[in-house]
Order: C-alpha cells, then sequence, then structure tokens
C-alpha cells in the first residue's frame, strides 16, 4: 500500500475520528524515537523544530551523525540532560484518516503513576519490545496497567528489528511469548507489528526489510481501531456537574452526558434521592435540542422543582445506578507517603467529593507475576484490591462497564495531592443508608432525658503533657455537675478493644478509627464522653470530627513542648525511647502534628492542671446546656 | 438537525458562510455581528465531530472550576486562542454570561490594533475587563527594546501577571495554552497547579487521570487551567472558520512597514521602534500567526486574506507558529525556566 499519500497535515479532525492512544515499553525500547517518527514520517514537525533538534542532537544525541527523532519529545530539561522520558507528554497528529492525541509515557518502573496517568483517557495502547530483549518485567507491568485502566486494544511493536537482521523468526518468538501471558489480560485486540522506529520501517511505510510481514504498519492500523467506546448504547449516567441557575427564571443542571441518550420528555431519576421528574429542555448556546447523547455537554431542565445539586447523577427510572458506599476496587498507589488503611481521604468520584476511606487492602497485585500478595499498606506505585469506604453513598457503576461512572481519585487532605487512582470492582454492600430505619428513641429523646446534649472531648498532645490527668479532673468535675460522662484512654483502650495493635502509622491510625467510632457510640447514646489519646495525626483527629456534628467535637490540645515533656518524663518512657528501646515514638521518631485551630488550648508550662480543667468544664458546661 | 448529520464530516466547499473577515472588514461591524450570534450564525452547525469533542471537553473543563474554585478568572490575551476559549466560555454558562472577570494584562507595547479589538468586544460582550500593567516596571523604564525580551517578559508579562493575580486573590486562571505549541507545553496538567510564588514545578505535577480533576488548593495557592490543552493550531483555525468568530486583523496578509531584524521581520507598529543604522522600513504583505508585544513578534510574507487562506496556506508551512516568538529562542528550554518563574 501506498502510504506517501499520507504525507499531509491539511485540515482538521476526518473521517474516523479521533484516537487517543498511549505509548509504554521499557527504557531504551525507543518510544519517544518511534512518536518523533510518527509525527516526522507525517510531516507534523516542522523546520524549525527540526532545525533545533538537529542542534540538539550534537548536544545530548544518542544517535550520532543523525538526529535524535526522541528529542523532539522529550521536552524538559531534565530528559534531555538524563536522555530520558520522567512525565507523560501528549503529542498531536492528524492524517488524511483521522487525528490523533499520542500519550508518551514513561518506561522507568517508579514511574508506572504516570503510566496510569497516561492510560486513563486512552482508547488503545502501544506497547514496545525491543527485538533482542524479548519480553521485560516491565513489559508485563504495562501491559496489566494497560488492562487494568480498561485498554482494550493493543498493537505490540517489535522494534529495532534492524538490530536483529530483520528476522522473522526472533519476531514470531517475540509475539508468542506476550500472546502467551497477554491472554489473561482480556484484551479484546493484539496486533503485533515488527518496525525500526529510527529508519522508519513499518511505522508509517511498509518495509522492504520485512518483506515477510504481511501486516499492517503501525500508522495504518492505528488509523483502522475501531473506537467503540458504544458509550451511547449504555443506560443514561448524567452527573451534574454545576446548576445553572442565572436568575429566578431559568434554573439547569449543567454537565456532560457520562453515557446514553437523554431526550425532551424522558422520566428521570436522581440515582440517589429516588426524586423523580421529566426533561422539559435540553439548552445549549447553539439552540436547544430534542436529544444529547454520551460525550455532550449540555444544560438540561426539568419539569419540577426537586432538590438537585452538584454531585447528583439522572439516569432513566428503569436503569438506575447502584447507590453504594462500599465497594471493591483496584487501587494504584500515586502518594509519596504509603496508603493506611483507615485513614481519611478525599474521593473525587463523578462530579461528587466525598469523605473515604480503605476499610481492607485485600491483597497486593505483583504486577509482574500478576500473582497476590499479602500487606497492610501500599506504597508509590503498588497496586491492590481494596474495599473502599465512601463517607456517603454514590452512585456508581463497575469500572469495566463505565469508565465515567466506575473510576475515583484519592486525594490527600492535608497535602491536596493526588495519591491513589481506584477503579471500581464491584458493590460489597447494598447502601442502606437511603432508606436507613429511623429509630423511634434517637440521640435529640436521650439528651431531653440526660438534661444535658452529648459531645466528645478529645484531648491531645505528646506523651507526658498531662493529657490523662487533666482529663480526669474534668470528668470529676463534670460529673459533679450532674453531667453523664464516659472517659476513653489509650491504657483502657489499648489493654482491650485495640490489642491487636501496635504503633506503626497504620495501626496508630486504626487505633484512633476505633476509638472514633466507639466515641461516636458514646455521643448517640446522649454521654459527655473524654478521649485522651496522643493522636499525633491531623488527619485522624479531623476524621473523628467529621463523624459527628461540628457542634460535638470539642478539640483540646494540651500544648507542652517536646524538651519539657522528656524533663517530666513521668512513666519512664522517653527515656526508654532515648535509649533506643521503643520504636515509633512520637515526638521522637515519629511525627506529632499539632492542631492547628483547637477549640480550647492549655498552655500546659502556664497553666496548672486545676486551671486548666477548670477552663475546660466551664466551656463544656456552656456547650452542653440544653 | 438529525443525529445523522451530526456524525457526517463536511467538506469545507458546503460549509454555510455569512462571514468572511478579512483585514479590511470593519471591525465594530464585524464583532457586534457575532456578539447578536443572530439567525445567520453558524451556531454548531459546521463543526465536525473531532471539533465538538474538543469544545465538550473545553466546555467540561470551564464548568469544572467554576464549580470548584472560589474566585476564577479569564485571563483574555487578545489572540486567536483566547478569543476561541471566550467563545467556549460563552457556550459553556448559556444563558447565564461567563461567571468571572477578564483579565489582560498589558505590557504598553502590544500591536495598536489589539486593543482597538479589545476595546470593541469585551463592552460589546458586557465582559468584566480588568486591565493591569506593571506600573513599576514602566517606572523602572523596562521595555523590549532597551531591556532586552528577556527581562520585558519576566517584569512586565511575568511579574505583572502575578500582581494581578495576587491583588484580585483569584485561585483559578484560565490560559489559552495548547500543549502542541512547544514542547514543555506539552507535558502541562489541564489543571496546572501552582504554589504560592505561582510557580511551577514540573517534576512534582500531580497526577491527572479520566476527566477527575482535582482543583484543591490551599489559601495562596493556585491553579492554572488549559481548557484548549488538546487543541492544535490547525483545530483552533478550524473552529474559528467553522464558528465564525472574529480575530484581530493582524492575522490576516496585509501590506505593512517592517524592517529585518535578528532573522525576523519586525512591524513599526508606531513610533517608538528605532532604526539601526542600515535599517530601512519595506512594505510587504505580512501577517502574524501569533500575537503580543510587536517589537518581539515577527511577521511572516503571506498572502492569505481570510480564514480560508490561512488554513491552506498552514496546511503547506514548514515552519511551527512559535518561529516568530523571539522570546521563545532566548535559551534552550526557556520556555520551561519562564514557566517556573510563573509565566502563562
Amino acid at each position: 500500500m501506498d502510504r506517501a499519500s499520507h504525507a499531509t497535515t491539511g485540515g482538521t479532525a476526518p473521517g474516523r475520528g479521533l484516537l487517543r492512544f498511549l505509548t509504554c515499553g521499557s527504557v531504551d525500547d525507543g518510544k519517544s524515537t518511534l512518536i518523533g517518527r510518527l509525527l516526522h514520517d507525517s510531516r507534523t514537525i516542522f523546520d524549525d523544530q527540526m532545525a533545533a533538534v538537529r542542534r540538539d542532537s550534537l548536544r545530548h544525541g544518542t544517535t550520532g551523525d543523525d538526529a535524535d527523532l526522541a528529542l523532539l519529545v522529550d521536552g524538559l530539561e531534565a530528559e534531555r540532560e538524563q536522555g530520558i522520558t520522567i512525565d507523560v507528554a501528549y503529542r498531536f497528529f492528524t492524517t488524511p484518516a483521522r487525528s490523533f492525541i499520542v500519550a508518551d509515557t514513561p518506561g522507568h518502573e517508579q514511574y508506572t503513576r504516570n503510566m496510569a496517568t497516561g492510560a486513563s483517557n486512552a482508547d488503545a495502547a502501544v506497547i514496545l519490545v525491543d527485538a533482542r530483549k524479548g519480553i521485560l518485567t516491565q513489559t508485563r507491568r504495562h501491559s496489566h496497567v494497560c488492562s487494568l485502566l480498561g485498554i482494550r486494544s493493543v498493537l505490540l511493536a517489535v522494534n529495532k528489528m534492524d538490530l536483529v537482521d530483520h528476522s522473522e523468526a526472533v519476531f514470531d518468538r517475540i509475539v508468542a511469548d506476550f500472546l502467551g501471558f497477554a491472554g489473561q489480560l482480556g484484551f479484546a485486540s493484539i496486533m503485533p507489528v515488527p518496525i525500526s522506529a529510527r529508519y522508519g520501517d513499518n511505522v508509517i511505510h511498509a518495509s522492504s526489510n520485512m518483506p515477510w510481514h504481511r501486516g499492517p504498519t503501525v500508522l495504518g492500523h492505528l488509523e483502522t481501531i475501531d473506537v467503540d467506546h458504544g458509550r451511547a448504547d449504555m443506560p443514561l449516567r448524567f452527573p451534574v456537574q454545576w446548576i445553572n441557575r442565572p436568575d429566578a427564571g431559568f434554573r439547569g443542571a449543567a454537565g456532560t452526558v457520562a453515557s446514553g441518550v437523554v431526550s425532551v420528555g424522558d422520566a428521570v431519576i436522581v440515582a440517589a434521592s429516588g426524586q423523580q421528574s421529566e426533561i422539559s429542555r435540553i439548552v445549549t448556546f447553539d439552540g436547544d435540542r430534542q436529544t444529547a447523547r454520551a460525550a455532550d455537554a449540555v444544560t438540561l431542565v426539568l419539569a419540577h422543582d426537586i432538590d438537585l445539586a452538584r454531585g447528583d447523577v439522572l439516569s432513566h427510572p428503569q436503569a438506575r445506578p447502584e447507590v453504594a458506599n462500599h465497594v471493591a476496587a483496584n487501587l494504584v498507589w500515586m502518594g509519596d507517603e504509603p496508603m493506611l488503611p483507615g485513614r481519611s481521604y478525599l474521593a473525587r468520584i463523578g462530579t461528587m467529593t466525598v469523605p473515604v476511606q480503605v476499610s481492607t487492602l485485600k491483597h497486593k497485585i505483583d504486577v509482574n507475576t500478576l500473582d497476590q500478595r499479602p500487606g497492610r499498606t501500599l506504597r508509590l506505585n503498588e497496586i491492590g484490591l481494596c474495599n473502599i469506604l465512601f463517607g456517603q453513598a454514590v452512585p456508581i457503576d463497575a469500572y469495566a462497564a463505565n469508565r465515567r461512572m466506575g473510576a475515583f481519585i484519592m486525594i490527600d487532605r492535608a497535602t491536596n495531592r493526588t495519591v491513589g487512582a481506584g477503579m471500581i470492582d464491584f458493590v460489597l454492600r447494598r447502601a442502606t443508608n437511603i432508606h436507613r430505619h429511623s429509630h423511634l428513641i434517637n440521640k435529640q429523646a436521650r439528651a431531653a432525658r440526660n438534661h444535658h446534649k452529648p459531645c466528645i472531648i478529645w484531648f491531645t498532645g505528646l506523651s507526658g503533657s498531662g493529657k490523662s490527668t487533666i482529663a480526669d479532673l474534668v470528668e470529676r468535675g463534670l460529673h459533679a455537675e450532674g453531667i453523664h460522662t464516659m472517659l476513653l484512654d489509650g491504657d483502657n483502650i489499648r489493654h482491650g478493644l485495640n490489642s491487636d495493635l501496635g504503633f506503626t502509622a497504620a495501626d496508630r491510625v486504626e487505633n484512633i478509627r476505633r476509638v472514633g467510632e466507639t466515641a461516636k457510640l458514646f455521643v448517640e447514646a446522649g454521654i459527655v464522653v473524654l478521649c485522651s489519646f496522643i493522636s499525633p495525626f491531623a488527619e485522624e483527629r479531623a476524621m473523628v470530627r467529621g463523624l459527628v456534628s461540628e457542634s460535638e467535637f470539642v478539640e483540646v490540645f494540651i500544648d507542652v513542648p517536646i524538651e519539657e515533656c522528656i524533663r517530666r518524663d513521668p512513666k519512664g518512657l522517653y527515656a526508654k525511647a532515648l535509649a533506643g528501646k521503643i520504636a515509633n515514638f512520637t515526638g521522637l521518631d515519629s511525627p506529632y502534628e499539632p492542631p492547628v485551630a483547637p477549640d480550647i488550648r492549655i498552655d500546659g508550662l502556664q497553666d496548672s492542671e486545676n486551671v486548666a480543667a477548670s477552663r475546660i468544664i466551664a466551656y463544656i458546661l456552656e456547650r452542653c446546656a440544653p | 438537525m438529525t443525529d445523522a448529520d451530526d456524525q457526517k464530516p463536511r467538506a469545507p466547499a458546503a460549509v454555510r458562510r455569512a462571514f468572511r473577515q478579512t483585514a479590511a472588514t470593519p471591525l465594530a461591524e464585524a464583532i457586534r455581528a457575532y456578539v447578536r450570534q443572530d439567525a445567520g450564525a453558524p451556531r454548531g452547525a459546521n463543526l465536525s465531530p473531532h471539533l465538538r469533542a474538543l469544545e465538550n471537553e473545553a466546555i467540561e473543563i470551564m464548568r469544572e472550576v467554576v464549580a470548584c474554585c472560589s474566585r476564577p478568572v479569564f485571563l483574555y490575551s487578545i489572540g486567536k486562542d483566547s478569543t476561541v476559549m471566550l467563545h467556549v466560555a460563552r457556550k459553556a454558562f448559556h444563558p447565564a454570561p461567563p461567571p468571572f472577570p477578564f483579565l489582560h494584562i498589558a505590557t504598553t507595547w502590544d500591536f495598536a490594533d489589539m486593543i482597538v479589538f479589545r476595546d470593541i468586544l469585551a463592552p460589546e460582550l458586557g465582559l468584566d475587563l480588568r486591565v493591569h500593567t506593571n506600573q513599576d516596571g514602566l517606572n523602572r523604564g523596562i521595555n523590549p527594546i532597551a531591556s532586552g525580551s528577556a527581562l520585558h517578559a519576566q517584569v512586565m508579562s511575568t511579574e505583572g501577571l502575578k500582581q494581578a493575580l495576587d491583588a484580585g486573590s483569584y485561585d483559578a486562571a484560565f490560559g489559552g495554552g495548547r500543549r502542541d505549541e512547544e514542547k514543555s507545553r506539552a507535558k502541562e496538567r489541564i489543571f496546572s497547579f501552582r504554589d504560592a510564588q505561582h510557580g511551577w514545578n514540573p517534576r512534582n505535577q500531580r497526577p491527572e487521570l479520566w476527566n477527575l480533576y482535582n482543583t484543591r488548593v490551599a489559601k495562596g495557592e493556585s491553579m492554572r487551567v488549559f481548557p484548549l490543552s488538546n487543541w492544535t493550531e490547525m483545530d483552533v483555525w478550524s473552529y474559528i472558520r467553522a464558528e465564525e468568530i472574529p480575530v484581530v486583523p493582524l492575522y490576516f496578509a496585509a501590506s505593512r512597514p517592517v524592517v529585518m531584524r535578528q532573522g525576523a521581520m519586525i512591524m513599526l507598529d508606531d513610533g517608538r521602534l528605532p532604526l539601526l543604522p542600515g535599517e530601512t522600513p519595506r512594505m510587504l504583505d505580512v501577517r502574524f500567526r501569533t500575537l503580543g508585544c510587536y517589537p518581539l513578534t515577527g511577521a511572516m510574507e503571506s498572502q492569505a486574506r481570510d480564514v480560508d487562506d490561512i488554513i491552506s496556506e498552514m496546511s503547506r508551512s514548514t515552519l511551527s507558529e512559535r518561529q516568530g516568538r523571539l522570546i521563545d529562542h532566548d535559551e534552550a528550554a526557556s520556555m520551561e525556566r519562564k514557566k517556573r518563574e510563573g509565566y502563562f
């Protein structure tokens, strides 16, 4: 086939429409060179860019006197200096047949998160293999990440065929190896192509060096991949993105149709609340429409004035998504700090932002072998199957069925960094929240009987700061005032309920989670519950605060400098820790994050324990007055 | 229009054309017709499936910012990309007007025609336009001729932008940047996190998956948001043609006075550019692929009188869009350096 006719960039968006694909492979397999070659041979590279590449090739190039096409793609200074690709880069080119967006993703093991990023929006993957090296550990890793992220079309590019004398036997062996392990990955199509990216063989033009290859070239195949999103044939999902209410006369739900088709007159239902209405208008700047389909950004006007907000999902009543708060999901960890089960993070799912925690790490997945490994945490670039608990019921579909409804990201509450990417596998428990039974005797009824409101008084501070002593005094004072109290502290909890936990970061998080849940039950029972725990992490304290209503949580910071605590050392613990006999000791080799805005701050150097207790008692009596 | 029509690619010849802007088109008239969007306006009818997909994506991004950020602002540079982004903003929030202010960082060296265009378009659309100039830089006498392109850009563009963003306490700023423009832009996120000093750290970017954008920032930090990230230069012109969006006439060829300097054709836009020994201005048919400070922006010889001509000329061109920008040639990786310092 004459591919020379492809050499043009004129026009935009022809026939088949856009294909988003990513390239992945190990270091030096030639990904950047392949993309450079595609851009160069499809004439997307301009003369001044090529001149710059020739200049740079003399400084950084690895191809001798030839222009190093990889330099077209490796954009960041550090990459050019080190000759590697460290971040996802997006490239664009157009042929008469279709437009392409290429995500170039790094081959280094430590950058799996970037690969997952590139794969999340891709329809197809080009997986590169060095003909001299064959299938490597990283080939398996990248293939698995592609599979996990829902990519169904794979082009296996066996590169550097010029270095193995264009041998058909070498090619066949590598293809057989790949098919051997990729069989379990659920790819719908795998197209192997022998290439030499450096010289352009079988990239755009069919190679005369490999007349035995009867299949397509790389571009030839990419041009024909059928991007059957099928999104329009799936059930309607419309996540409400923004309520457009410019004046009293207009109220519309702006958003992008995630899947399916919606028409004027359709009955629709809000997934979480079950409220129903009807589509009265589909509004766009270009005029009202009768119908909107998957990927259309529109504004829906409903016939009834029902409660509707960002985060809600509209569907047809006969095909609703599940509404659940407990799911099993594959989680790719992207944070520098390890994932801690029980820690409260934020999740972005659809257009919702909700609290989320990993309730259980069921197993880690060894992406090289697909073996399941036990583990308590996930570190950067590790993948695991987890039970995920959302802070509220969320409308979802499984990721395999609907990418837009089954994907979520996890965000660290303190740093706001994106630390995880999740793909929902299945719902663990139907959420009972919506139809939760309302008991006749509730918190309010118990509070009325007790003649005071309940709350949690949370004492935090270093070991030896005097938390427990002050908490004792406070409880005694409150009791004398007729307040119903209960005191939870490290000693009575760690010897019983939490006797299975140690002092690693993961165990500390779980310790506080259980204490929080226990305290919440006491609050339900109408009791003022005093909790005295070092509780070093701000996120866990925030998590407990989130378990009860805002007025029911009082944070008391017993502020004593570490030097003073070491001097006091009432239990001799600091002496032991400093002698190396206790590991993970807060303030020494384990961090303490002081509260930024506690409800009460006690200056442990200035205030006596009795003065401190009186202040807290006065505050609580006012807060809990009926 | 039926769905079947919607899917069919249209040949440019069949496109319904009410409006053909050239360098000679009276701007006020063209802009007023565009603002009205009356019965003759294309209203999406000429969009290919590919352009429609890009438009849908850009609309989703813009809505996301308005839903999640407390003080967004739109960086309006008056160029073609900004003006396309403005058009998308009109679509995204319809029937409401775009619910944020527009900010132009004026260096005082913009082409005069850019300011004319801005000052007709903004009031016609009823935009809340705020113009900021780095007064301190002016007082220090910074200008592109005496100070050099690098210092001028640093002080008048980057510092000016930071001043205006700080003054407005904006937590998100829309920019018209595209990934195909330049190598370091290709690695830019759609939601690009900036620290409290507006710095960009390319080695420490948030991973960006699916359409799930992490919009969270702490006090003082901000986001630069690029709704046109996935558009190419060709897409932008094809969209301008399909939607009949008016642009600054400098994009169209006309006879203009230019001198050759450092390998670029510089237009004498006003009397402030001193001629060097041996330089004689010549009248040539030229146009501009990008717009900015006129002493730093090279023209190209061209006969492209309207958008159709531009598109066919671009199909034949062998030079990239930023080739006319002196500012990018200062040093290798200069764009990355500028972005780390807070440039757009």
